[in-house]
């Protein structure tokens, strides 16, 4: 967790326990002793919902929490806002203790600090779309007027401009989805509780979804909690992702963590199937680059390839941005044909840069169609890593292996 | 060694002890407590009464056509509201028109009581399990003893007339409404009220907003059941000096007219049928977004 400590902290869970049970307070002694979820429900009836949660999310950032069924994940994200109240544990939010709030702020709170997306939608079904969108503002109190605008707005912006006077029995899943995702943005909340908001949704509308949430997400900036049990919806959206078992926490990390670096056998078997190729960026598997060269004639470049022992490099203007690769077959090719003063910019090689934020799947082609390693560039054309064939085959082979044979990073 | 072969009894000294005193202290009660009773219910007898007295001086074409317009506002069907009038019609041309109409007001004053008592008291039992495992053997009591039995004690509080029949019918009528408005809330769809409190309603605001509206299917079924048991009582208050069509049929049974007794239990099952159709039609037309709910 060092990590999050640099970076600005919304949401802390610290030490949250949930027992399900008539005498909860009291079988505590035994969470605490270490008996395992089986065993206490044998002994007691108490079903352990979850068991020592510690996390930090970030402001701004899409957290996604994976688990499969059972694993709590509704019971941790109802946690939040407290549709469930924990056995023991705290979960503060911009510093304010949740668990502490009385009835009456915690409705203030829930209307103004957080909006919740569900699974089935839970929209109303004796009220119109608009009307659905506009609840929580109807709730706070907010003028007819005003609230029905808003609604329009947000309406437009998940793109149902139109269905404002049609009923949710009316509508397709999706669509329904949507209108969720419109009341939940509507009330204008800085966090944002999704439960398996898409998994409800048939895989195409889901993905459409998927790419709606990201694209609100670049502008609106909001803090989201992501509920799923599709590790490639997880892999997708997720800043950073959060793995349960059992009621306890696996693994917290980015995408590539998970993927790269499982924690244990259960996040291996999930990782198994993932298509990395789709799921990894190129940034997530990049190396530095290893033949950087700032060369202003062929005397020059060649010098650097010898100190480099290389036979070719990428490149690189004296404000850093990437101009193409040099071969030194050709630098001495044009050096023996008596062209010494030949501008080094005729003599490049143009292999197109590659941007860190695609997926691996759509630059293979290009690694498998070069012999060198393909350079990686930000938006600025500033060469930041180099993606070669055999470290894309390596990291795409290393799913049918042992993760502990390959070598960490 | 009796009691193997007959059943243990009380002594006959016993029971009559036991008898005269309940009569006894109800009856000290009923004489101590009746007039301030009857006092407390005047208001009620003098709204029963001015009903009645309403639907009987208008002229018969004026009170047809308001509870034709009435009953197009409600279902929006032609077909029905014709049916009405010329049910009503064939009423009046047996000339049942006054008794109908007595009968109707009194329904009509019982169904909105059961209505305006039962709809709360099934909110209440279905806010908390306590409320309902109490409520709950009452209804079962209040379903099951024949009328007769609590129309006693009502008789010796009261006398007989209007409102110990009001009070009658609204026991045996008032649990479906009760149950259903219970049964309705507690299955209102777990998620939307979980997305209602995530959005922090206050209690108030789900009550009205979420819960009642997502039970009114149930909550209509309820009501349309209270307003068939109220007219199935129509008889047996009419024992008690309720008068209206149940009057007819009960002279009917004594002195065996067949016709007469046919003729009013027919013009009974015609306002059954109404009242029926038309909270039917309203309900459906209320809830026609809540049928289909899927994905």
């Amino acid at each position: 967790m060092s990590e999050s400590s640099r970076a600005d902290v919304q949401i802390r869970v610290e030490g949250l326990y949930k027992l399900f049970g008539a005498k909860a307070k009291t079988t505590m002694a035994r969470v605490h002793a270490g008996e395992s979820k089986t065993e206490i429900l044998a002994a007691t009836g108490h079903t352990l919902g979850l068991r020592d949660i510690n996390l930090d999310i970030r402001r701004g950032e899409i957290f996604v929490i994976m688990g499969l069924s059972g694993s709590g994940k509704s019971t941790l994200i109802r946690h939040f806002n407290r549709l469930i109240d924990p056995t023991e544990g705290r979960i503060l939010i911009e510093g304010t203790d949740v668990m502490k709030l009385p009835p009456k702020q915690l409705r203030e709170f829930r209307r103004h600090k957080m909006s919740m997306v569900f699974q089935r939608f839970g929209l109303l079904p004796h009220r119109n779309v608009q009307d659905n969108v506009a609840f929580g503002l109807r709730v706070q109190g907010v003028k007819r007027q005003q609230r029905e605008e808003e609604a329009r707005r947000w309406l437009k912006d998940v793109g149902l401009d139109g269905y404002e006077e049609q009923f949710p029995s009316q509508l397709s899943g999706g669509q329904q989805q949507r209108v969720g995702l419109a009341r939940a943005l509507c009330t204008n909340a800085d966090i944002l509780l999704m439960d398996e908001a898409f998994s409800a949704l048939d895989p195409l509308i889901r993905s459409e979804m998927q790419d709606q949430l990201i694209e609100l997400q670049a502008r609106l900036q909001k803090t989201i909690i992501f509920i799923t049990h599709d590790l490639d919806e997880a892999l997708r959206l997720g800043d950073r992702i959060a793995i349960l078992r059992d009621g306890a926490l696996v693994q917290v990390g980015e995408p590539r963590d998970i993927l790269l670096e499982p924690a244990d056998n259960y996040v291996e078997s999930f990782v198994r199937d993932v298509n990395r190729a789709r799921a990894l960026t190129v940034d997530a598997v990049m190396k530095p680059p290893r033949y950087r060269i700032t060369a202003h004639s062929i005397d020059e470049a060649l010098a650097q390839m010898r100190t480099l022992k290389s036979d070719w490099g990428y490149q690189v203007s004296d404000s850093g941005a990437y101009q193409g690769i040099l071969n030194r077959n050709r630098l001495e090719a044009a050096q023996q044909s008596g062209g010494d003063q030949t501008p080094l910019d005729q003599l490049l090689e143009s292999v197109p840069g590659i941007s860190g934020k695609v997926a691996l799947e759509e630059v293979l082609p290009k690694t498998l169609n070069t012999e060198y390693a393909l350079p990686v560039v930000d938006e600025q054309g500033e060469l930041q890593g180099e993606v070669s064939r055999r470290e894309v085959s390596r990291i795409l082979s290393r799913q049918q292996q042992d993760p502990e044979a390959a070598p960490e990073h | 060694m009796s009691w193997l072969t007959e059943m243990p009894q009380m002594s006959r000294a016993d029971m009559l002890t036991l008898r005269q005193t309940l009569d006894g202290a109800y009856r000290t009660f009923s004489r101590q407590y009746g007039d301030s009773i009857e006092a407390f219910f005047n208001p009620l007898l003098q709204f029963l009464i001015g009903f009645e007295r309403l639907l009987l001086t208008t002229p018969w074409w004026l009170v047809l056509g308001v509870i034709t317009a009435l009953v197009y506002a409600a279902s929006r069907s032609w077909k029905l509201s014709l049916g009405v009038v010329v049910a009503l019609m064939l009423i009046g041309w047996f000339g049942m028109w006054e008794d109908t109409m007595r009968t109707m007001s009194i329904i009509m004053v019982c169904t909105l009581l059961a209505i305006a008592m039962g709809i709360p008291i099934g909110i209440l039992m279905a806010a908390s399990d306590r409320a309902r495992s109490v409520i709950t053997p009452v209804l079962d009591v209040m379903q099951t003893m024949p009328a007769f039995v609590y129309l006693i004690p009502v008789v010796m509080l009261l006398g007989i007339g209007r409102i110990p029949g009001v009070i009658a019918v609204v026991i045996y009528a008032i649990p479906p409404v009760i149950r259903l408005t219970n049964l309705g809330i507690r299955l209102v769809d777990k998620e939307v009220l979980e997305a209602a409190t995530a959005y922090g309603v206050s209690p108030l605001q789900r009550l009205l907003g979420v819960q009642l509206p997502l039970a009114m299917p149930n909550i209509m079924a309820g009501i349309n059941q209270t307003i068939m048991m109220a007219l199935a009582m129509v008889v047996i208050a009419s024992m008690i000096g309720v008068q209206g069509l149940g009057q007819p049929v009960l002279r009917s049974i004594t002195n065996q007219y067949f016709t007469l007794g046919l003729l009013n239990g027919l013009a009974i099952v015609v306002l059954a049928i109404i009242f029926d159709r038309v909270s039917q039609a309203y309900a459906r037309r209320a809830q026609r977004h809540m049928g289909v709910r899927d994905s």
